[in-house]
């Protein structure tokens, strides 16, 4: 990709002052550097400090208990589970709705004005604030349906702040399958179903699941809209998913984070170990998934 | 969008038909929810207008909700967003765009697998972890021994933008590198046979032809920004005020509404019903903002 550079030394009229362009090359090459070491450092740092205040909390016991009012005592069973549920919950949900979304808008539609606003309205959605669908979830979910500040109601709310998400991830995956494979199926005879169930959908999924799985990820760590349609702080039982309160690991967090004493710092970094490594094991799966998946596609 | 080389017409049968419908109402399911949004905000936004008058809501700047005598000039909640974001901003375009420079211009396949998880992990990182390190790292380890304790608090505009732009950059970097990657080759050869350096190519070749999607990444960063909210609650304070200054402790729209969901706010009480005239002018600023980048990316895409 280099200029091609005359001789060595020649100073022709093609480069004037090219040591001192060179420089400023030079020097733009080493800013691009060092801003990715800045984030570097301070994603090291963010980790570090956690670490550092919250290992010496983290044990078995921090796993299997309830909340307390004294620090030393204090455990995240409840938000814990409160947070596997409500992951469980979404991707239940989000799935279905999601990929049939995606096969509509990405194999049926036409091009036309409907279909274009239905598509824009979607890409429209995944910028609104996740606060909005707080808002939305509080009056739709907990007081029109009258679901309560359940884990239910969480988990709609939350289905419907994803899946923008997941319908862009599940188009893209349905886009990268080549039209071979559509022709294919259709020279032997198959309706449209028949060739997305059929040909499509395995050559697909391998992305929609990877999407489905951060998808999931990405519900597991939000707190503001739960915070909106009245998760709590302090739950102290393992949460009933359709009735009764539940509290989950980012407002755990926070409920910990915002109280003066060292302590709780101490054991809201603890909290913060066990969401990471959740996001970590997650995106791990993530990978494993997409490897398993395609390992018969080949084209 | 796909259609059949060979066309046998006619011969969808009925549960073909039913299974088009399915896919199609899982679809209108966002028009219902874009529907039910908006429906939400301007029914209980009105009813708040009844009780206090639009004008000044949106032209008041003592915001005062918890507090008697009570004041609702959402300009105190609004220059409290306006200033994280721009100090995000501040933040996150250089670094976003010099790291999707390196991602798209320098780098090495190998070197991209070991960066781009950088970008990846920041992106993944729940927000509420983002503000756990503002207020216990970048505040007491940082600012205060930087500034002087005198001069900042642990809550501050600036502890708030540090964090949010912290968060933003991987937006920007990503979408950035996308929109360089999709510069042709030969325009970047073209320059480099007239005798261009490397950074002049990419100065002067690949940015503007980049542009429409570097300002794109922008302008989404800038609407994230906004409407984040658990980075921002524990870093920025809760006092509204209508300042520009960064090292003051203030509040956003997005952590009052916290606030107000998290005490023990009668739900009939104004203060309550203020949350959706919050929330309103939050969902109208972000719409804004995503519509004017899909905009910019339509009116000023550079087709090759």
């Amino acid at each position: 990709m280099a200029a091609a550079a005359p001789a060595a030394g020649a100073q022709s009229r093609f480069e004037p002052a090219l040591m001192r362009r060179k420089l400023t090359g030079t020097i733009f090459y080493g800013a691009c550097v060092a801003s990715i070491g800045l984030l570097l450092l301070a994603l090291m740092a963010l980790l570090a400090d956690v670490l550092v205040r919250g290992l010496p909390w983290l044990d078995i016991d921090f796993l299997t208990s309830m909340p307390s009012a004294r620090p030393a005592r204090a455990g995240i069973l409840s938000a814990l589970v409160g947070s596997l549920e409500i992951g469980l919950l979404v991707a239940v949900l989000a799935f279905p709705i999601g990929v049939a979304a995606a096969i509509y808008l990405g194999e049926y539609a036409s091009d036309s004005r409907l279909n274009r606003l239905l598509q824009t309205n979607i890409s429209n959605l995944a910028g609104v604030p996740s606060i909005i669908y707080g808002i939305l979830g509080l009056a739709v979910f907990v007081r029109l349906l009258k679901l309560g500040p359940t884990v239910l109601a969480g988990a709609l709310t939350l289905t419907l702040l994803i899946l923008p998400v997941v319908i862009i991830a599940s188009i893209e995956a349905l886009k990268a399958v080549p039209n071979a494979q559509r022709e294919g199926a259709y020279a032997l005879g198959a309706s449209r179903w028949q060739m997305v169930r059929q040909s499509v959908l395995p050559a697909a999924a391998p992305g929609i699941m990877t999407g489905i799985i951060l998808a999931m990820a990405r519900a597991i760590g939000e707190a503001a809209p739960l915070i909106i349609i009245g998760a709590f702080t302090f739950v102290q039982f393992v949460p009933n998913p359709i009735s009764g309160q539940y509290t989950v690991l980012p407002i755990q967090i926070y409920g910990w984070a915002v109280r003066p004493q060292d302590d709780f710092q101490g054991v809201s970094a603890a909290a913060i170990i066990v969401i990471l490594a959740l996001m970590l094991i997650l995106n791990a799966l993530a990978i494993i998934v997409r490897i398993r998946l395609s390992r018969h596609i080949q084209w | 969008m796909t259609s059949a080389p060979i066309s046998l017409a006619h011969r969808r049968s009925i549960g073909e038909r039913i299974i088009e419908r399915l896919l199609f109402l899982a679809v209108a399911l966002g028009i219902v929810t874009t529907i039910g949004i908006i429906a939400v905000l301007a029914f209980q936004t009105v009813e708040f207008f009844l009780e206090v008058s639009p004008i000044d809501f949106f032209t008041g700047t003592r915001w005062s909700a918890l507090i008697k005598p009570q004041a609702f000039g959402v300009l105190a909640l609004v220059s409290g967003t306006l200033l994280v974001t721009a100090i995000a901003l501040v933040i996150a375009v250089p670094l976003g765009l010099l790291a999707a420079t390196l991602l798209a211009e320098y780098a090495t396949p190998r070197i991209r697998t070991l960066v781009k998880p950088i970008l990846e992990t920041i992106a993944g990182v729940p927000t509420i972890v983002l503000g756990f390190f503002g207020l216990n790292f970048i505040a007491p380890q940082i600012l205060r021994p930087l500034l002087g304790a005198d001069n900042i608090g642990t809550f501050s505009a600036l502890n708030g933008g540090i964090v949010v732009g912290f968060l933003i950059t991987p937006l920007i970097a990503s979408i950035s590198e996308d929109s360089m990657r999709a510069v042709p080759r030969g325009m970047r050869e073209g320059a480099y046979a007239m005798g261009a350096t490397k950074f002049e190519v990419i100065r002067k070749v690949v940015f503007p032809a980049a542009l429409s999607g570097i300002m794109a990444s922008i302008i989404l960063a800038m609407s994230r920004a906004i409407g984040e909210t658990m980075a921002v609650v524990l870093t920025v304070g809760t006092k509204p005020q209508f300042t520009f200054d960064p090292t003051q402790s203030i509040q956003t729209m997005t952590a009052f509404i916290v606030q107000i969901s998290i005490g023990e706010t009668a739900q009939g009480s104004l203060e309550f019903k203020s949350l959706f005239a919050v929330g309103a002018t939050l969902f109208v600023m972000t719409l804004g903002l995503n519509l004017l980048s899909g905009w910019v990316v339509r009116r000023f895409r550079t087709v090759y």
